[in-house]
This record gives C-alpha cells, sequence and structure tokens, in this order.
C-alpha cells in the first residue's frame, strides 16, 4: 500500500497561492463544470457513492448530510466552511488553506450548487488570522472569474462567500457556538431542536462542514468515479488528512490512505522518533482523543477499527510522545486546556473540569487522596454523559485513557 | 476614539453579527491592544447593543483583553504538543530577555507576554505568535533575533 | 395533531409531536428532577440535572429533548441515579452551603433536589471540602433593593432571561467562560451603577438564594421597639391576595383582615391601606388626564405608580418623561399624608412618625429613598418590607396566622373602594381612572364599571371608551419588555393613544418582585382571579364615591391639583443617562 498519497492534497506546492490561473492549469475547476453539468440529486449521489464522511471529527455521511440539507427550502441558505481548527495537535486545514485554498472554495460552490446554499461563510479561527488576506485573495480572484457571485460559469447558480473570522474559542469548532459566535454573542451551544440544518444561522437553514471536506468533494468530482474510493478499505474508503506532530523527526501533514497503521504513519510517513527515543504514548484525534500505548499502534487507521476499540479518529492529528515525557505533566496540560476553554454553560463540564484539574494537581504533587481514583471516575462518568456538548463529553477521554493503560505511573507518586 | 468606533461600525455595519469583526478593530485601533470600558460602551450605544451583550463578548473570547496590553502581544502555545516539545525553554528565554513574567507588558511597552491555546503550528513546535504573525521551530538565537527585529 | 407514542419507564403515553419529554412524563405523574428549567422561561438544559435514560448507553435532558415514535425512556435506571448524582455534586462543590443562614433555607430549589437525592444517606458529598469552589467575588449589598450573593449563584440564567427578555433592561451579561463563568453587570459593576430598575423579577426566578431583597425588618423591629415613635403601616393592594401563599392559602386567597390583625398584634400603632391613597391616585390622576385632554397637554398620558417602570423610564426613554403623570404613586401620596395631613389631625411631629409600607416590590424600597420623596429631611415613608418580608415578620411574631380572627383598617385611611383594590392587577390603575373619568365628565353614572378589555395577563391590552363625544384610546402593558413597545411609538410621537398604563413586572403587582417566590404565570391567574372578586365584592367601587377621600379633600386639599396637591402628591422625574 502506498503510504503517502496526494489526492486532496494534489495540488500542494504545485501553484502558489491565489495564483487562480496555476490552479485551473493543475485541473483546477473543471470539478466544479463537471457538478454543474450533473444535477443536484446526482452530484449528492455520488457523494454518497465516495462514502465520504465528515472530516471535522465526528464523521457524519457527508452526502447523507447535503441530502438532508437540500430538503431545507427557504430564500436564504448558508452554507459554513469550518475552519475554527482549534484541536490542538490539528493543523491540516490550515495547510489546506495555506496551500491549495482554491480547492476548498471550489468543494464549496460544488456543496452549494448541490444543496441550494446561497450564502457561504468560511469561518476562520483567530489563529489563523495569518491567512485571511490570502483567503480573501482568493475569493475575489474567483469572483472576477465568474467562479463567485452572480450566474456562476454561465449556470443559474447564485453565491458568493464571505470571511467571518473568529476571536479565539475552542468551543467555536462546535456547530451551534461556532452560529452564536458569527450572530455575536459568547459561542456557547444551543439546544436542539431546532437542527443546524433547519434553523442555523439567523434561523436560517444552514449547513456547516470541515475544510477538508470541501477539499475531498472536489477530488471526488473531479476524478473519475472509482479513484477515491479506490483507496483506503471497504467501509473507510479515500484519504485521511493527517497532522503528524510531537516527538516525531518529521512532523506535518500527511495523506494517506484508510488502513495504514499508526505505526506505519510514525514510523515511515514521520521517520521514527526524535532522539531515537522511545515512544511512550500517541495521542490521536486531537486533545479530546484517548492516549494510546505502544501496544496499540499496529492497529489500522480506519473508521471501524476505531469504532472497535471505542476510540476515535476525530479530527486526525497523531501526537507522538516520547518516553521522557511526564505523563502526569502530560496529563495537566490537557486538563489546563479543558478548563481554559470550557464554555462555562453546563454544570458537568464547567465544575468537572475544574475537580480533575484539582485531582491533578495532587497527584503531581504527589498528595493524592486514597478517595481520588474513584473521584476520577465518578466526576469523568458524569462529565461524559451528563455534559451539554461534546467539548464536556470528551474532556476526560486522555485522563481515563491514561489510567486504562498506565495507571501505575498515574498512581504511584508519592510526596516527597 | 468615538469617531474612530463610528466609523468602524460603519464599515462593519450595526447588526448584532457585526460585534465580533467590530470589536477586533476597536482594539486593533488601541495602541496597547485592549477595549477599554468606555470603548466597550460606546460600541453598545451606537450599535443599539445593552451594554451586558457587549461585555459577554468581549469577556469571553480569548482574542479580546479588558485590560492594556503592548504594542505587540506575544502569545506563546502552552497545549500538550507545545509542552512534548519543551516550550518551557521558550518561556524562560522570553522572561529573561524581556525582564517580565507571562501576564505582563515589557517596561518600554513594547511587549506582552501570555499564553495562547494551541494555534495549529504544531508541526513547527514549539512555536510562538506575534499579533497575527507565527513563529516556528525556535531555538534561543532564532528567538532573539526576532525580537530584535520587533524592536528595531 | 399529530400524536408521538413512547412510553416512560414502562407506561404507555401518547402525546402531541413536539413535546418535552418533561412534559410528557409530568402527564403521567412522573416528575423529573429539574434546576434551570422554569416553567415560564426558555428551555436551558444547562444544569444537566433532569436527566433520562433514552439508550442502551445515552442520557438526555428530558427538558429539553423532543419525544420520538417508539421511544423508550427511563427515569430512574441505574445509570440515571447515578449520573444525576453525579450532577449535583458538581453543583453543590460550586455553592455556598451555609443553608442554615440562607434566606431560601426551606424554600430552595436546590435544597429541595438534595432532599430528594437524600444526601444524608449517601456519599454526595466526597468531593474533598478544599476543592469546593466558591466564587468569591463580594456580595453586591449597594443599592436599596435587591442583594446578589455571588456565592449562592448556580448560573441556571434565569435571572439573565428576565431581565433582558422579560424586562428589557438587560443588566446582566453571563460572563467569561469556564470556572470564571459569572452572571453579573458588565464590568463586574454593582447595581447601583447599572441601570438597573430594581423591578425583582430576577428575585421571583431565582431557584436559590442567590438573589433577595434587601431587608428592612430590623429596622421596623428598631421603631416598633422605640417608645417615642408612633409606628404605623400601609399596606399595598396586591399583597391582601398573595400574602396567603406563604401561610398555605391557595394563590388568590384574600387574607386582608388577617393581614391587620397581625399587624396590629406586631405592635404597629395603626393599621392603615394603601387602597385610600390609591384612590386619591385616582382623583388625582384623573385630573390630571381631563386637564391634559381639555387644554391640548401632552398626551398619552402615562401612569406612574410603578416604581420600576419610573426607573426604566428615567433610563431607557427619558424622551418621554413629559407624558409621564406627575403623580406620586400610592405608597408615597400616603407617606407623604402620613407626615403631614395624619400628623397635624394627630398632632404628632412628623419626625416622631414612622411609617412603614407592605408592597409587593422591590423597586418600592428605592422609591422611598428618593431624595424627593422627603420633606424637610423627614422620609416621607420610612421603611419598605416586601410581601416575602411581611411573612418573615409575621412568624418571627410567632404569630399564628391561619388562627387569627379578622380585623379592620384604622381610620382615616381605611375606607377604599374596589377600584383601588385593582390596582394590584395589570389593567387596575387604567380601569380605576376610567371609572372616575367617565363620570366626573360626563357627571352620569358609567353603564359597565367592568372594563374587560384591559384585564388578564396578555402584555399588551388595548381598548377605547366613549366618553361624551370623545372616543379615549387607552393601553396597558405589564413587563417593562412590553412597555417598551408602548413607549417606542409614544418617543417616535406616533402614539394612537390617550391614556396608558404601565406596570412594571408581568401581569402587574401581584407579579411583583416582592412577592412569594416560586410563582409562574398559573399562580398569577389565580392572584389575579382574587383581586377582581375583592373588587367585585366592595360596597364603594370609584374612587370618587369614597367618602374619606371627599373628607380629605374638604379638610386638607382643597381640590385636584391644587398647590398643596402638588406639594404633597406629585413629583418629577430626571433621567439616568
Amino acid at each position: 500500500m502506498k503510504k503517502n498519497v496526494a489526492l486532496i492534497t494534489e495540488n500542494f506546492h504545485h501553484y502558489i497561492p491565489p495564483d487562480l490561473a496555476g490552479y485551473k492549469h493543475f485541473g483546477g475547476f473543471t470539478a466544479l463544470k463537471k457538478a454543474l453539468a450533473l444535477s443536484e440529486e446526482d452530484l449528492i449521489e455520488r457523494i454518497e457513492d465516495s462514502g465520504l464522511r465528515g472530516r471535522g471529527g465526528a464523521a457524519y455521511p457527508t452526502g447523507k448530510k447535503m441530502r438532508q440539507s437540500k430538503a431545507y427550502q427557504d430564500d436564504i441558505k448558508y452554507l459554513i466552511c469550518n475552519a475554527d481548527e482549534g484541536e490542538p495537535g490539528t493543523f491540516k486545514d490550515r495547510d489546506l488553506l495555506e496551500q491549495d485554498p482554491f480547492g476548498v472554495l471550489e468543494g464549496m460552490v460544488i456543496t452549494a450548487y448541490a444543496v441550494g446554499a446561497t450564502h457561504g461563510i468560511l469561518y476562520l479561527r483567530e489563529e489563523y488570522a495569518h491567512l485571511l488576506e490570502l483567503l480573501q485573495g482568493a475569493m475575489a480572484a474567483m469572483r472576477r472569474e465568474g467562479l463567485l457571485g452572480q450566474g456562476i460559469l454561465g449556470t443559474a447558480l447564485d453565491f458568493d462567500m464571505t470571511i467571518f473570522s473568529g476571536a479565539g474559542a475552542y468551543i467555536c469548532g462546535e456547530g451551534t457556538s461556532l452560529i452564536e459566535s458569527m450572530e455575536g454573542r459568547p459561542g456557547r451551544p444551543r439546544n436542539k431542536p431546532p437542527y443546524t440544518k433547519a434553523q442555523g444561522l439567523y434561523l436560517k437553514p444552514t449547513l456547516v462542514s470541515n475544510v477538508e471536506t470541501f477539499s475531498a468533494i472536489t477530488a471526488i468530482v473531479k476524478h473519475p468515479q472509482g479513484v477515491f474510493t479506490g483507496y483506503g478499505t471497504q467501509k473507510s474508503p479515500g484519504t485521511k488528512l493527517i497532522s503528524l506532530c510531537g516527538n516525531v523527526n518529521n512532523p506535518g501533514t500527511y495523506e494517506v490512505p484508510f488502513g495504514l497503521t499508526l505505526e506505519e504513519i510514525i514510523t515511515e510517513l514521520g521517520h521514527g522518533v526524535a532522539g531515537d527515543k522511545g515512544i511512550k504514548f500517541v495521542q490521536v484525534g486531537g486533545i479530546s482523543g484517548p492516549l494510546l500505548p505502544r501496544a496499540c499502534l499496529k492497529m489500522p487507521l480506519t473508521y471501524e477499527d476505531f469504532d472497535a476499540e471505542g476510540l476515535s479518529i476525530g479530527s486526525g492529528a497523531v501526537l507522538v510522545v516520547d518516553e521522557d515525557t511526564d505523563i502526569l505533566d502530560f496529563l495537566d496540560a490537557v486538563a489546563a486546556f479543558f478548563k481554559h476553554e470550557s464554555c462555562g454553560k453546563c454544570t458537568p463540564c464547567r465544575e468537572g473540569n475544574r475537580q480533575l484539574m484539582n485531582i491533578l494537581k495532587r497527584m503531581r504533587e504527589g498528595t493524592a487522596l486514597p478517595s481520588d481514583p474513584e473521584n476520577i471516575q465518578r466526576i469523568a462518568h458524569t462529565m461524559k454523559y451528563a455534559s451539554f456538548c461534546g467539548l464536556g463529553k470528551t474532556a476526560p477521554t486522555a485522563l481515563l485513557s491514561a489510567i486504562k493503560y498506565c495507571p501505575e505511573e498515574i498512581f504511584m507518586r508519592r510526596g516527597q | 476614539m468615538r469617531d474612530r468606533i463610528i466609523e468602524i461600525i460603519g464599515t462593519h455595519g450595526k447588526n448584532q453579527g457585526a460585534l465580533i469583526p467590530v470589536l477586533k478593530a476597536v482594539q486593533r485601533m488601541n495602541p496597547r491592544q485592549y477595549i477599554p470600558q468606555e470603548a466597550s460602551q460606546l460600541v453598545a450605544r451606537i450599535m443599539g447593543l445593552r451594554e451586558s451583550e457587549v461585555y459577554e463578548v468581549v469577556s469571553f473570547y480569548g482574542e479580546f483583553s479588558e485590560t492594556p496590553r503592548a504594542e505587540h502581544v506575544i502569545k506563546i502555545c502552552d497545549s500538550t504538543v507545545c509542552r512534548v516539545n519543551h516550550h518551557r525553554e521558550l518561556v524562560d528565554i522570553l522572561e529573561h530577555t524581556l525582564g517580565i513574567r507571562v501576564g505582563e507588558a515589557s517596561r518600554d511597552g513594547k511587549f506582552f507576554l501570555e499564553y495562547s491555546p494551541c494555534f495549529g503550528a504544531c508541526d513547527v513546535a514549539p512555536a510562538l505568535r506575534i499579533d497575527d504573525k507565527v513563529y516556528g521551530n525556535l531555538d534561543r538565537d532564532k528567538l532573539e533575533a526576532i525580537l530584535e527585529a520587533y524592536r528595531r | 395533531m399529530d400524536l408521538v407514542n413512547l412510553t416512560i419507564d414502562h407506561i404507555p403515553v401518547a402525546v402531541p409531536k413536539g413535546t418535552s419529554i418533561l412534559e410528557a412524563a409530568r402527564r403521567i405523574n412522573i416528575d423529573i428532577p429539574t434546576l434551570c428549567h422554569h416553567p415560564d422561561q426558555k428551555v436551558k438544559a444547562n444544569c444537566r440535572i433532569c436527566l433520562v435514560q433514552t439508550g442502551a448507553d445515552q442520557l438526555d435532558t428530558a427538558c429539553s429533548t423532543q419525544v420520538r415514535e417508539g421511544m423508550t425512556v427511563l427515569t430512574t435506571s441505574k445509570l440515571v441515579r447515578e449520573t444525576q448524582r453525579g450532577v449535583l455534586e458538581l453543583i453543590l462543590a460550586n455553592h455556598d452551603q451555609d443553608c442554615l443562614k440562607c434566606i431560601r433555607n426551606g424554600n430552595c430549589e436546590l435544597q429541595d433536589l438534595c432532599e430528594r437525592f437524600a444526601i444524608s444517606r449517601g456519599d454526595l458529598e466526597i468531593i474533598p471540602p478544599g476543592d469546593r469552589a466558591v466564587d468569591s467575588r463580594p456580595k453586591d449589598l449597594f443599592n436599596p433593593s435587591i442583594v446578589r450573593d455571588y456565592a449562592k449563584c448556580i448560573k441556571c440564567n434565569r435571572c439573565v432571561e428576565v431581565c433582558r427578555e422579560v424586562q428589557d433592561a438587560g443588566i446582566l451579561s453571563s460572563a467569561f467562560r469556564s470556572t470564571d463563568y459569572m452572571v453579573q453587570p458588565a464590568y463586574g459593576k454593582t447595581l447601583d451603577e447599572t441601570l438597573c430598575t430594581y423591578c425583582g423579577q430576577c428575585i421571583a426566578v431565582c431557584p436559590v438564594g442567590a438573589i433577595y431583597e434587601k431587608t428592612q425588618i430590623d429596622r421596623v423591629w428598631e421603631a416598633l421597639d422605640r417608645e417615642d415613635r408612633h409606628v404605623i403601616v400601609q399596606v399595598a393592594p396586591a399583597v391582601r391576595v398573595t400574602l396567603g401563599e406563604e401561610f398555605g392559602y391557595e394563590p388568590g386567597t384574600p387574607v386582608t383582615e388577617k393581614i391587620v390583625a397581625a399587624l396590629r398584634r406586631i405592635g404597629f400603632d395603626k393599621v392603615y391601606d394603601t387602597d385610600f391613597t390609591a384612590d386619591l391616585t385616582i382623583i388625582e390622576e384623573g385630573y390630571e388626564l381631563i386637564h391634559r385632554l381639555e387644554n391640548q397637554g401632552t398626551l398619552p398620558m402615562i401612569t406612574s405608580c410603578s416604581p420600576g417602570w419610573i426607573n426604566y423610564m428615567e433610563g431607557f426613554f427619558p424622551e418621554v418623561m413629559a407624558h409621564v403623570s406627575s403623580c406620586k404613586s400610592p405608597q408615597q401620596m400616603f407617606g407623604a399624608l402620613s407626615k403631614s395631613y395624619y400628623a397635624q389631625k394627630t398632632g404628632l411631629p412628623p419626625s416622631k412618625i414612622f411609617t412603614v409600607s407592605i408592597m409587593p416590590c422591590t423597586a418600592k424600597k428605592f422609591e422611598a429613598g428618593r431624595e424627593e420623596m422627603s420633606y424637610d429631611g423627614v422620609s416621607d415613608v420610612d421603611a419598605v418590607l416586601t410581601t416575602r418580608e411581611l411573612a418573615r415578620l409575621i412568624k418571627e411574631a410567632g404569630i399564628d396566622f391561619r388562627g387569627l380572627d379578622g380585623d379592620d383598617f384604622d381610620s382615616p385611611f381605611g375606607i377604599t373602594s374596589g377600584a383601588a383594590a385593582i390596582f394590584a392587577a395589570s389593567g387596575g390603575v387604567m380601569e380605576a381612572a376610567l371609572r372616575t373619568v367617565y363620570e366626573v365628565l360626563t357627571k352620569e353614572e358609567m353603564p359597565q364599571i367592568n372594563l374587560y378589555e384591559v384585564r388578564g395577563m396578555a402584555g399588551i391590552k388595548a381598548s377605547s371608551l366613549f366618553i361624551g363625544d370623545l372616543e379615549v384610546k387607552v393601553a396597558v402593558a405589564n413587563g417593562l419588555a412590553n412597555a417598551r413597545k408602548l413607549v417606542e411609538e409614544v418617543k417616535a410621537g406616533n402614539s394612537p393613544y390617550h391614556f396608558i398604563e404601565i406596570m412594571g413586572c408581568p401581569g402587574g403587582c401581584l407579579g411583583g418582585g416582592g412577592q412569594p417566590i416560586n410563582t409562574d404565570k398559573t399562580v398569577k391567574e389565580a392572584r389575579m382571579k382574587g383581586i377582581y372578586q375583592v373588587d367585585q365584592d366592595m360596597a364603594i367601587r370609584k374612587s370618587h364615591e369614597n367618602p374619606q377621600i371627599k373628607a380629605l379633600y374638604e379638610e386638607f386639599i382643597k381640590e385636584p391639583g391644587s398647590p398643596l396637591a402638588h406639594r404633597y402628591l406629585h413629583t418629577h422625574y430626571k433621567s439616568r443617562q
């Protein structure tokens, strides 16, 4: 199996954004032309057939989501590209926007056509403000070429887009929080129903998808049927972008076919652990993902294999941590992050993260109480089952996995 | 200040959806990169919002500061990846070179030091941001050269 | 109607589509615990206590989850019980637990939950005491009406919603995030630094002891203890149909005579009725309206009895100030008379008279403290107790309220009309005023004195009435967000009305911020029914027919709008912007 492929990332380094002519030279906007030649129905079917699942972390089938969105007719329908890539250890969306912004934007126009969206918004996280100008330039270039605006490419498609620049909040990666922030409020999640697809931004039908999902849509439509599905496994067709980072020699964004093992990713793409040290654990899916011990590294990266273990590929972050790292120090960073980023709205997340920080502090200082192992379990249970949104539900994941895989290192520390 | 704020709101509109872009622009126009209370009151009045609604937003988002910072804000990633890549050394160098602790402004008003959650530069960790610009793969020499460039 | 079939705890139930699990369960007498949920408010789902099991490994909040066809819901499974206890544990970890000293001890939704989950029996509070993190912001004690105790706040956001959406004051922020998350005015201001109207609706919806009135009970006891003080008390119209709730009566039960008896037992020298000055208000305000109608005065005229509304107007709409009647509220008319007419009549120096009001309202405390509301350094009203404080006073005095025989108000401020009683309900002032204005202007008996169009809980009510040849157009609003709609028209100069009644609180004073807690719309409706029954049962139902009012004019004020009336019964306003 080829380890590092270039399908979604095929244009990386081939043109210098926002050079639209360069993008076109490598087949840019042929996907859009093909899409516009299809009926909306056939286009959605095409995406359904590709087996593409949302690349933001929730892995909801993209075609199904498009079909649901299409069913909501209104004078205004928003299409939002979620570029609030806040998951620590994840930077593949940044790379896509930086290296091939047209690939993303083309995917948005294709999707707008399929679902009948009228207004596009790219929600760019504050931390990616340095990409703002580039993306504005890319959109302007598209507008000049009739690829955005009224009657795109001479068809009846009217669609334009803007950029909304966030103000720094991890929670805004969650769709309804993102919408709240666009409406000028704190990014705290909304109750559902109403669902975003029916009543999202300004209570209009809204479809929110991840950056990589749009890039993948472009790649799927651009290439003949079977190219995308030619990669990966039966149940996890296609390729996935991996953000490989931590103590590896060669960190970076890699496009891999589903089915590769974590070990292959680390040793063959990442060229192994820096300084030839041993791996202590790997955190997959970002900071809300579990810590996997070395024994798990043979596991293939597929939805089905991860599901079977109760794990999630999440955003596709692979953080390698070497044996020199103090696991409690690492867990403290995780807990501090969630304590910083909890929106405060619901009790389990707000108070649970505070309590987990307290316990971790005791553990690091060697003053853990005899009841603390049980306290962790109980608080984590409450957070997992009772939190309002995914942030609180997944905040204790890393800690729980660490306890599962290496309890001795966590509970044995004693004060001097 | 009032005229500048009116101008900013003129650009972005009075719809509540413009609040975050407006506040970002208001913060940027302030040489110490923060949103003074009077500014947020003016924003509220001109946009027809309650002060409480504006304050909710100012106090919620990481990018907004209620207190004065400095001409340049240095944000050091404090998340997992930068931690395993020994960001502590960066912090030490910065604190030592600037003579301040995280959460403080340098005496010349040039730099403010603060922690930030991950800003997606993990492939070049340890990394930091100065205002909107990201610097990665840092070591002592690189860091000192960068600071020097901002001092000039 | 689309019905959805599901089972809750194995009991089949069919409910309309869109029903929440919480409502569906209540229909079959299953009481799922709640905390942030309030029947008159939006679904919040932030406390997370109302969890139910909807799948093998799935919990959902019953308040925010709609029923689905074929759904199987369990409300007391092991997973539900354990997780609910976990949630409660985390709420308590952030809550000051000095329940014994708490004003809401015995009437607290969080305490009820603790009882329900039998925390005494279990090991609920295993979070080590050192890890309990109670918000340490000092209490906000800097205004005369409302106290906010941040250590008790459970962040349910009910007060934020009522302040912003029902009362349109919007002075509260859900500020910061995570453990810093705090409900507070912008920039951590104290309430007196904001445009807070002191309406107290935040108190009425707070499930715990985080917001309460600033009490003056001790001040009252102190005055009662002093030999050299003549302590008199007035009881507002809306108190008589709500106080009973604190002693186990059904909402809306009139307990007027028992209140009089209780106050006498407590030791008040005289017990009077604010209804008397409500009648007086009608005369003064009625003549003011007539004057404005006949002399091309500023119209529409807007009522001025509700201090929450006055604070709101001064803070948010000072432009309409000229439209607001210059009449003092009944409380302040009483206060002014108590230190003038009454002092003369009794021969007591005003400084020896201590005037207490029993009010359904927290803004009345602020109103009594306004500098315009005193004369020669003597306050017109010396202490204001809310309905809730009166209940506490009665309990402190060891009075068996239910067992009391009734008693009548003292003279001269004891004879009142039904028109005054209905001041308690939204629309009541309007109805009372029209009963008088009609008869004064036409010199004929009003054919139908019950004005049903302006009664009821609707937020805005409008009507019109021919008085002679003039069609007088009137409107009534309760709750400040509703008031705003009428006031915006006035401000824009396109209000179609001649006369507008505004009450700050939903339902009027019977829904006031000083009334017994734990009320929803149905309770207010019952109180309203009670007050109209009081009116119906009165011998006199029109203010201008009150003989004592006639006597007051003959002996003291001479005529409505006279210089003396202006000195004692009228006031002025100032912008707070």
